[in-house]
C-alpha cells in the first residue's frame, strides 16, 4: 500500500477503527480512540495538503483529494477534536446516570458519523457522495434520541423522515444526472465520476441538467438546513447530546453544502451559472430571514445556537450564490470559521446545561457567577458566532459582503445583512442575560459540578485558532485559494 | 423472447407498479398496504429483469434480483414486525378522505408525465417513456407521507418515494451501478430498521397516539 493510498484512506478508517474499539473497550480509552481519530484525520488533512498543492489532485481507488476535499477534511478533524474532548467531560458525568450499552452505543454512532462525512468528502463518485450523505443521517437517529425522553424521540422522528425524504429527493437529481451521462457516451461507474462529469459538463443534455440541478439543491438543501426545509433542524440539534450537536451544527450542514458545491461546478458548465444561482439566492435569505425572525422570541438557548447555524449557513449559501472568487473563498472560511466556534459554543452550551439542569434562557442568569470559566468561554464563543473581530467568521461576512456589492448584488447584501443585524441583536441580548445578569436566587441541585478549567481548555484552544485564522490564513492561504478554484470562483 | 413480447410484460409491470401506488391510498388497513408494497415490490424486480433482458447485462441482472429480496422480502418483513409490535395501529388515519386522495393521485400522474419530458425526450425508447410511471410513485409516496396520521403511514410513504426513485433509475438508465445500487439498498434497509426501532419508542413515550401528538418541540 502506497503512502498516498493511505493518506485518502486514513481520515474514513481511523474513525471506523475507532468504532470497532468502542465495541470492546471501556468508554474512556474507547473516547480517547475518538481524540486519536479525530487528531489523524487533521493529519491526512495537512499531509494530503502539502501533497495537492504540489500534484493537484490524488486518487486512489473510488476515493479522491483536491484542495476542496482537503479545506473539508481539515474542518471535519477539527470539528470532531472538539467534539471528542466535549464526549470525554461529558460521558463523565453521564456514564453514572446511562447505562453502559447506552454509552457503548454514543460513542460507536459518533464516530461511524465522522467516518461517513469524511467518505462524503473523499469520494469521487457522486454516487458514493449521496450514500455517505445518507448514511450520516441513519447514524446520527440514535445519537439525536439519545437521551429517549420524549422531545428526544420526537427530534429523531422528525429528523430520520424529513432527511430521507430530503435526500430521497436528491437521489433522484443523481439518477437524473446519471442519464444524461449515459446519454452522453458515460459508461458504468465512471459515468457519476466528478471528474469525468467535469470534464463532459459541455456535452450534457441542458434540460435534464436543469431538472437535477433542482432536485439535487432541494435534496442536499434539506440536508445543509436552508429554509424553507430546515424544520427539523433546531429540533434535532437542540435535543442531540451536545458532542453530538458540535459535529452536526459544525460539519454536517457543511458537507451537505460541499455536496452543492460539487454539483455547481458541473450544473454551471452544463447550463450557466443563472438558474442555481437563482435558486440559491432565495434559499440563502429565506434562511436568514427565518433565523432572524425565530431568534427574536428564542427562550432555549440550544434553539438558539440551531437558529444561528441556519443563519450561517444562508451566508454560506448566498456566497454560492455570488460565485466570484472572493464570494466562494469567503464561502469557504465561513465553512471553517462557523464550524469551529459553533462547535466550542454548543461544547459549551452543554456544560452550561449540565451545570444548571436547564435548556431554557431564563432560568440562566448571572453565569459568570457561578462558573465564571465556562460562562466566558461560551460568551467569546457567541462573540465569534456574532462575527466580531478578531475571529475568522468577521473576515468572511466582510468579504462576502465586498464580493456582493463588488458583483452586482448589492441589494441582495443589504437584505442580508440587515437581516443578520437583527440575528446580531437578538443573540447579543439572550446571551448577555445568560451570562451576566442577576443570579437565580436559588441555583438547582445540579450546580454541584465543580467549574473546571481543563474541561473548557479545548474550547479556548479552538476559539484561539478561529481568531488566529481571522488574523491571519498561514499556510491555508494556498490550500483556500486552490479549493476556491475547484468550487468554481471566477 | 421477442422484442415486442418483452416491451409488453414491461409495460404491465409498469402499469401494476403505479396500481398498486394507487392501491395504497385506497386501502386502509395497514396489512393491506404491506401486501400491496409487496405486490409493487415485484412489479419493481419485474421491470428491473425484463430491462437486464432487454440489455442482456449480468451486472444488471444480479442488482434486479437483490432489488427483489429487498423490496418484496425484507422489507416486508420488516414492516409486518412493526404492525405485529403496534397492534392498536390497524388502521391509517387520513387527513384527506379516500376519493379526493384517489382524484389528488390522478392530478399527480398528469403532473408526472409533465415534469418527466426532459427524460422521456433524452432517448425516447419504450422503457425511457414509462419513466412518468416512476415519478408519478414518487409524487404520490410524498401525498401519503403528508396526509396520513400513523408513524407506520409515513413509513411506506417513503418507501413509495423510494420504489418511484428505483423504477426511475431503471427505465430511464437501466439502473445505476452495482456499487451505487448496493449502497443504497443497504442505507434503504437501515433507514427501514432505525425508523422501526423510533416507532417502538415513540410507542412506548407517547402512547398509542398519532403523530399529532407530537408537539414537544415548538417554537
Amino acid at each position: 500500500m502506497t503512502t498516498t493510498t493511505f493518506a485518502l484512506y486514513a481520515p474514513a478508517a481511523a474513525p471506523f477503527f475507532a468504532a470497532l474499539l468502542a465495541l470492546v473497550l471501556p468508554w474512556r480509552p474507547a473516547a480517547w480512540a475518538g481524540m486519536l481519530a479525530a487528531l489523524s484525520i487533521l493529519a491526512s488533512g495537512v499531509v494530503l495538503a502539502v501533497w495537492v498543492s504540489a500534484d493537484g489532485a490524488l486518487s486512489a481507488g473510488p476515493l479522491r483529494a483536491d484542495a476542496l476535499t482537503v479545506w473539508m477534511l481539515l474542518v471535519i478533524g477539527a470539528v470532531a477534536a472538539i467534539a471528542a474532548a466535549a464526549t470525554i467531560s461529558y460521558l463523565r458525568h453521564e456514564t453514572t446516570t446511562a447505562t453502559r450499552r447506552a454509552t457503548r452505543r454514543y460513542l460507536v454512532l459518533a464516530q461511524l458519523f465522522v467516518a461517513c462525512m469524511s467518505l462524503a468528502v473523499l469520494a469521487n463518485n457522486l454516487g458514493l457522495l449521496w450514500v455517505a450523505v445518507e448514511a450520516t443521517t441513519i447514524v446520527t437517529a440514535f445519537l439525536v434520541g439519545h437521551k429517549r425522553d420524549r422531545p428526544s424521540i420526537e427530534a429523531a422522528w422528525k429528523y430520520v423522515v424529513l432527511c430521507s425524504v430530503g435526500i430521497a429527493i436528491a437521489f433522484l437529481g443523481t439518477v437524473c444526472v446519471y442519464a444524461a451521462s449515459v446519454a452522453a457516451g458515460g459508461h458504468g461507474i465512471t459515468a457519476l465520476d466528478w471528474t469525468h462529469l467535469t470534464a463532459t459538463a459541455s456535452s450534457l443534455n441542458p434540460d435534464l441538467i436543469r431538472l437535477a440541478a433542482g432536485l439535487i439543491l432541494l435534496g442536499f438543501g434539506t440536508k445543509a438546513g436552508l429554509a424553507p426545509m430546515h424544520s427539523w433542524l433546531p429540533d434535532a440539534h437542540s435535543q442531540a447530546p451536545a458532542p453530538v450537536s458540535a459535529l452536526m451544527s459544525g460539519v454536517l450542514l457543511s458537507v451537505a453544502m460541499y455536496a452543492i458545491l460539487r454539483y455547481r461546478t458541473i450544473t454551471d458548465t452544463a447550463i450557466g451559472p443563472g438558474y442555481t444561482r437563482t435558486l440559491l439566492l432565495i434559499a440563502g435569505l429565506a434562511s436568514l430571514a427565518v433565523a432572524a425572525v425565530l431568534l427574536i422570541a428564542q427562550r432555549d438557548y440550544k434553539r438558539l445556537l440551531a437558529y444561528s447555524s441556519i443563519e450561517h449557513m444562508g451566508l454560506v449559501a448566498l456566497g454560492v450564490a455570488i460565485g466570484t472568487k472572493l464570494a466562494i473563498a469567503a464561502a469557504l472560511l465561513h465553512i471553517l470559521g462557523h464550524g469551529l466556534a459553533k462547535a466550542a459554543a454548543f461544547a459549551g452550551a452543554g456544560q452550561i446545561l449540565r451545570l444548571t439542569g436547564s435548556s431554557h434562557i431564563d432560568a440562566i442568569r448571572g453565569l459568570t457567577a457561578r462558573a465564571p470559566a465556562l460562562a466566558g468561554t461560551y460568551g467569546i464563543g457567541v462573540i465569534a458566532l456574532l462575527g466580531l473581530p478578531p475571529f475568522s467568521l468577521f473576515a468572511s461576512e466582510l468579504g462576502l459582503a465586498r464580493a456582493g456589492v463588488t458583483a452586482g448584488y448589492g441589494w441582495a447584501i443589504a437584505a442580508a445583512f440587515t437581516l443578520i443585524l437583527l440575528a446580531f441583536i437578538a443573540i447579543a441580548r439572550h446571551t448577555t442575560a445568560m451570562i451576566l445578569g442577576a443570579p437565580v436566587p436559588n441555583p438547582s441541585p445540579q450546580s454541584m459540578t465543580p467549574d473546571r478549567v481543563t474541561t473548557v481548555m479545548p474550547l479556548i484552544l479552538a476559539l484561539a485558532v478561529t481568531a488566529a485564522i481571522g488574523i491571519t490564513l498561514g499556510p491555508l492561504h494556498h490550500v483556500l485559494d486552490a479549493a476556491t478554484a475547484i468550487a468554481g470562483g471566477r | 423472447m421477442s422484442a415486442q413480447i418483452s416491451s409488453q410484460l414491461l409495460n404491465v409491470a409498469c402499469g401494476l407498479f403505479l396500481l398498486t401506488a394507487v392501491g395504497v391510498l385506497w386501502r386502509r388497513q395497514v396489512s393491506a398496504l404491506i401486501t400491496l408494497l409487496t405486490v409493487q415490490g415485484v412489479a419493481l424486480a419485474a421491470i428491473a429483469v425484463i430491462l437486464a433482458e432487454q440489455h442482456r447485462s449480468a451486472e444488471a441482472a444480479t442488482i434486479a434480483i437483490g432489488v427483489g429480496l429487498l423490496k418484496a422480502v425484507v422489507i416486508p418483513w420488516m414492516l409486518r414486525r412493526v404492525h405485529q409490535q403496534l397492534p392498536d395501529a390497524r388502521e391509517t388515519r387520513p387527513l384527506v378522505n379516500v376519493s379526493t386522495s384517489l382524484l389528488a393521485a390522478a392530478g399527480l400522474t398528469l403532473l408526472a408525465y409533465s415534469a418527466a419530458r426532459p427524460l422521456v425526450a433524452l432517448a425516447p425508447t419504450a422503457s425511457a417513456k414509462a419513466t412518468p410511471v416512476g415519478i408519478a410513485v414518487i409524487l404520490i409516496g410524498f401525498f401519503l407521507a403528508a396526509t396520513r396520521q400513523r408513524a407506520i403511514s409515513q413509513i411506506i410513504g417513503l418507501l413509495l418515494v423510494d420504489n418511484g426513485i428505483a423504477a426511475v433509475a431503471f427505465l430511464a438508465t437501466g439502473g445505476v451501478p452495482l456499487i451505487v445500487e448496493l449502497g443504497v439498498s443497504v442505507d434503504l434497509a437501515l433507514a427501514v430498521l432505525v425508523l422501526q426501532i423510533l416507532t417502538s419508542h415513540l410507542h412506548t413515550a407517547f402512547g398509542p397516539t398519532d403523530l399529532d401528538e407530537l408537539r414537544e418541540l415548538h417554537d
